[in-house]
């Protein structure tokens, strides 16, 4: 019963990851780039659902909706103006330069904004106990559950069925040979961002509501654990991330339901770790030998 | 390589040179008090996760020296320098040094929370400065390992005593035998609260079903809740700080655990009900320090004050005690007749039955006041007087 | 064996060192310096101790570790242990708390060989935390409320810490082995084809870096009256990377230049923390776009007079940036 419960717990956690995945494997896959950035988009897609809640009184779907269409643009522009530049540069630099963006985004928040977290007002999604055979559920868990299968189905349609989608897929095989397609990399790469971007937003409007408590600095860890969460399912293979997300949520939740409450940040680095000695390319990743 | 090596001695002992430089030609602030200024230094969390704490209390503070300053303390008026630590621990110690040693003040006033006062209280010995904090509860600020840090001061009662009484209101009023216990593990003060009523408890006959922590910053506790959930406790004691308390009491009731819950003064904050919600604080109830409810007509004379001056919000425990540490240092101030901290830490000793919105206050040996605590029960969302406990 | 050769400029930085403790102490003594100011004179060193530490594992190196704070508590709390429960020296302390953060970096960098660029530094990151958390849940050191330490960092010690961990990164990388471990950087699998044993300067140059992390964290640990696990998070992490970075990756005298500014940038900030970190991370970002290669690149502040003393200027350096 109880198990049942922490079940329950780990794949709404879950999904959320997942959302948050998604976005750190479609880049990675198309620039190789660690985005340390993604978890502040995630972060900023909460405010801003935060803020058209209470001060334009938008219900749900229209604060997502919203959400998710300034995070894409954010995503974008970080894009152009940080990463551009420097995609034939070292990968240290890249790095470098996407912590200084995500600690840009951070401090530029708390430095407009305060500190002080926001709480977001428990109305916005109806919220009942549900039991089924002794288990509680909350409609809301079960509402973000829902949500979040809806966008990743959205996902699987525009990267197999679009052509956008298949530029994507076209360029993060092999970028040269693709834009000697006629494929724009620029293009594909920023709606790449645009993408992963917006369901980073859309991840922070319901990890918002589900967890109501918000603060600028609330994306760091989220964001570290969905990229554990990417490296877990493969990185760079979109299916993987989904259910990397998922089976991260799970196992955290059952570390804490062990008792070991205590350890559940440490649970998802543990698990990096011993993916990297052990198998770097993931659960359905394929064995890459590098070539000199 | 040995010529960079003497270039990077050469840049260290310029910037020291430098820095000397600067220390000597601007000694700041001369010396505590220049004939017209008594300057108390105030290392209060003003930003991070209990900012709200430190906040109420330079409310609570500012608000008795508008009344103070009217006349000063024999022509003198007391100046009140804020410093912000961040609620840190780090930063309280190295904001502590720097309002001693840059400011130069008489007197320390801070910091909200135990473990930022623990990390000034060395600051305050070696530079023989007095400090006294307003809502720091543990017991080991004043006296550790047996020893009284004579320098040190508090206007609140510790946590033995909130425990003790929580315990106490559990088994005899709400006549539970099962309680399960939730800490903060990163709080001294929640520790302190947990194993004093753990204690108690125990003694009345009660069983402690189920300990379990959770760590500062976290926002997801359904895992450990379904956990104390599935040890069927009858009451939950939950002494943390009111940014996880709200959603933890909120997570709680979303997984059908509606048992009541009970905490301290850190439950204390408008923030609470907002996180939390009014619905799922209802059955919950906390000691505190006084109640804004309390038909005393020195509490409601004060209320009247607070509400005149901020908006007509009601001011809670910590405006409380920063208001009646600012009168206790000012009684202290007047009865040593002098700005001197030698003296000033010897009158504050010798307080007795000192009138306070908070209670009567009296120091006992270990520089801890002799107070009666509130218990308050959460409906609506509105805190309800429900009950004084004496010592 | 490294040899440490007396050339003419080596008693003249031995006056130098020695009259510019001199002159700090005295000053001191005199009650001109305060405990603000000594305080910020501790953190610039300690600071400098932790950038050339950083500075030898990323930028001789090219292992990209972002998990330093890590070595830094390890240090800082075995120190700590060893002076609070077991009444050990501070001397004793200091040396232990080095010795178990090496073991530390041991620990994390055979595992970490295989990994590159992003891959390394996201498991250094983790290994950071992953530390991190294992303190929060350590009662022994009093878990996340902290653990209180006496005060014992004086500035003789800061001082011969400092000088010691210079002398000793800036021989290393003087020597044949700094030499192997600069061609791991520049490009590892020539340096394995020609016959060096990358795996053993990989793990060399985590040792080494983080004794000296060790050291500063038990300078650290006994400055501050507390030390809690958080302190050490990933924001530390950054923040030793930023003088590594700003003074360029590969140049020595360019990370203890930028410890020293950055520090006392930072404390004259310190009412201002937000505005620390906006500036903290526009200069990250601006540096990465439009100077890579920091302010010194790879070139030390000798060379500087060097170039100046021989005409026309004679290039002995590597030009090329690690960034």
């Amino acid at each position: 019963m109880e198990f049942v419960q922490q079940l329950v717990n780990g794949i709404s956690l879950g999904s959320i990851y997942a959302l948050l995945a998604l976005g750190y494997t479609m880049v990675y896959g198309i620039v190789k780039l660690i985005n340390f950035a993604h978890g502040d988009v995630f972060m900023v897609g909460a405010f801003i659902g935060f803020y058209s809640v209470t001060v334009f009184h938008f219900s749900f779907f229209p604060a997502l909706l919203l959400a998710m269409a300034v995070c894409a643009v954010f995503g974008v522009l970080i894009e152009r103006i940080a990463y551009k530049p420097l995609r034939n540069a070292t990968r240290i630099a890249a790095l470098i330069t996407a912590i200084g963006v995500s600690l840009f985004i951070e401090y530029g928040t708390i430095y407009l904004r305060g500190a002080q977290p926001e709480a977001y007002p428990s109305n916005v999604l109806p919220e009942k106990n549900i039991n089924i055979f002794g288990v509680t559920i909350n409609s809301q868990s079960l509402l973000i559950l829902f949500t979040s299968i809806v966008l990743m189905i959205v996902l699987q349609f525009i990267v197999h069925r679009t052509k956008v989608g298949k530029a994507m897929r076209a360029v993060s095989y092999d970028a040269e040979a693709a834009r000697l397609m006629g494929i724009s990399v620029d293009r594909t790469i920023s709606a790449t961002f645009a993408i992963g971007s917006a369901l980073a937003g859309a991840a922070g409007v319901i990890f918002g509501i589900y967890y109501t408590k918000i603060d600028p600095l609330m994306g760091i860890i989220p964001g570290l654990k969905a990229f554990v969460a990417a490296v877990l399912g493969g990185i760079g293979i979109i299916p993987g991330a989904m259910v990397g997300g998922l089976l991260l949520g799970v196992i955290e939740s059952l570390v804490s339901a062990m008792g070991f409450s205590l350890w559940r940040d440490g649970a998802a680095f543990i698990v990096l770790i011993l993916l990297l000695i052990f198998r770097p390319s993931g659960l359905f990743g394929k064995n890459v030998r590098e070539k000199v | 390589m040995k010529k960079k090596f003497s270039s990077i001695t050469l840049t260290l002992l310029f910037s020291t040179v430098l820095m000397a430089g600067c220390g000597a030609s601007s000694t700041t602030g001369g010396s505590a008090s220049n004939g017209k200024t008594i300057k108390v230094g105030a290392d209060l969390e003003l930003s991070g996760n209990v900012a709200s704490y430190g906040q109420s209390i330079a409310e609570g503070f500012a608000l008795a020296l508008d009344d103070i300053n009217k006349k000063g303390i024999d022509g003198k008026k007391i100046e009140l320098i804020k410093a912000d630590n961040k609620s840190d621990a780090a930063e309280a110690t190295s904001t502590a040094i720097k309002l001693v040693s840059q400011d130069k003040v008489a007197v320390l006033v801070g910091s909200a929370t135990s473990t930022n006062t623990l990390a000034q209280v060395q600051v305050a010995q070696d530079n023989k400065i007095p400090l006294i904090t307003p809502t720091a509860t543990n017991p080991e600020v004043t006296v550790k390992g047996g020893k009284l840090n004579d320098y040190v001061f508090r206007t609140c009662f510790i946590d033995p005593f909130q425990g003790t009484v929580a315990a106490n209101f559990a088994a005899d009023q709400l006549k539970v035998k099962k309680a399960a216990i939730l800490i903060d593990s990163s709080s001294d003060y929640a520790k302190g609260l947990a194993s004093a009523f753990e204690k108690s408890f125990k003694k009345t006959g009660g069983k402690i079903v189920s300990k379990e922590a959770y760590v500062a910053k976290d926002t997801d506790f359904h895992a450990t809740l379904t956990r104390i959930k599935g040890e069927n406790p009858q009451f939950i004691y939950l002494p943390g700080y009111y940014e996880e308390v709200g959603l933890i009491v909120k997570q709680a009731r979303e997984i059908g655990l509606n048992v009541p819950i009970m905490g301290g003064d850190g439950w204390d904050s408008p923030k609470l009900v907002k996180i939390a919600g009014p619905k799922a604080l209802n059955n919950t109830y906390i000691t505190n320090h006084y109640s804004s409810g309390d038909p005393d007509q020195k509490i409601q004379k004060f209320v009247k004050k607070f509400k005149a001056k901020y908006n007509g919000d009601s001011p809670d425990a910590f405006n409380a005690l920063g208001y009646d540490t600012a009168y206790l240092l000012a009684d202290a101030i007047k009865r040593a007749g002098s700005t001197d901290p030698e003296k000033i830490k010897k009158a504050l000793e010798d307080t007795k039955n000192l009138e306070l919105v908070s209670g009567t206050l009296t120091f006992d040996k270990d520089h801890n006041p002799i107070k009666s605590a509130s218990i308050l029960e959460y409906k609506d969302g509105k805190q309800v007087f429900k009950t004084k406990v004496n010592p | 064996m490294m040899t440490i050769r007396h050339t003419k400029g080596f008693w003249l930085s031995i006056i130098l060192a020695l009259a510019a403790f001199a002159v700090v102490q005295i000053l001191i003594n005199g009650q001109i310096l305060n405990s603000f100011y000594l305080n910020t004179l501790f953190l610039i060193g300690i600071n400098i101790i932790l950038a050339v530490s950083l500075h030898l594992i990323i930028g001789i190196t090219g292992q990209f570790s972002i998990g330093h704070a890590g070595f830094l508590a390890v240090g800082a709390y075995a120190s700590a242990i060893m002076t609070m429960k077991f009444q050990l020296p501070f001397s004793a302390a200091l040396l232990i708390g080095g010795v178990a953060a090496a073991v530390a970096g041991l620990i994390i960098g055979i595992p970490t060989l295989r990994l590159k660029g992003d891959y390394l530094a996201i498991a250094t990151l983790g290994f950071g935390e992953i530390l991190r958390i294992a303190l929060l849940n350590i009662d022994y050191v009093g878990g996340a409320s902290g653990m209180q330490v006496s005060h014992f960092t004086t500035w003789p010690w800061v001082f011969a810490c400092t000088l010691i961990a210079i002398v000793v990164i800036a021989n290393f990388t003087n020597s044949r082995h700094g030499r192997a471990c600069i061609s791991v950087r520049e490009n590892e699998i020539a340096a394995d084809a020609m016959g060096i044993n990358t795996t053993f300067y990989k793990v060399v140059a985590f040792v080494i870096g983080a004794f000296f992390a060790g050291v500063a964290g038990g300078l650290y640990s006994h400055n501050f009256y507390i030390i809690q696990p958080t302190n050490f998070g990933f924001l530390k992490s950054f923040d030793i990377l930023i003088f590594v970075v700003l003074g360029g990756l590969g140049s020595m005298s360019g990370a203890v230049i930028s410890a020293i500014l950055l520090t006392i940038i930072s404390t004259f900030l310190q009412d201002y923390p937000e505005t620390r970190m906006v500036i903290y991370s526009l200069v990250l970002i601006l540096m990465m776009l439009f100077r890579p290669q920091g302010l010194m690149g790879t070139k030390e502040l000798a060379t500087f007079f060097k170039e100046r003393a021989a005409e026309g200027g004679t290039n002995h350096d590597n030009k090329q940036t690690v960034a």
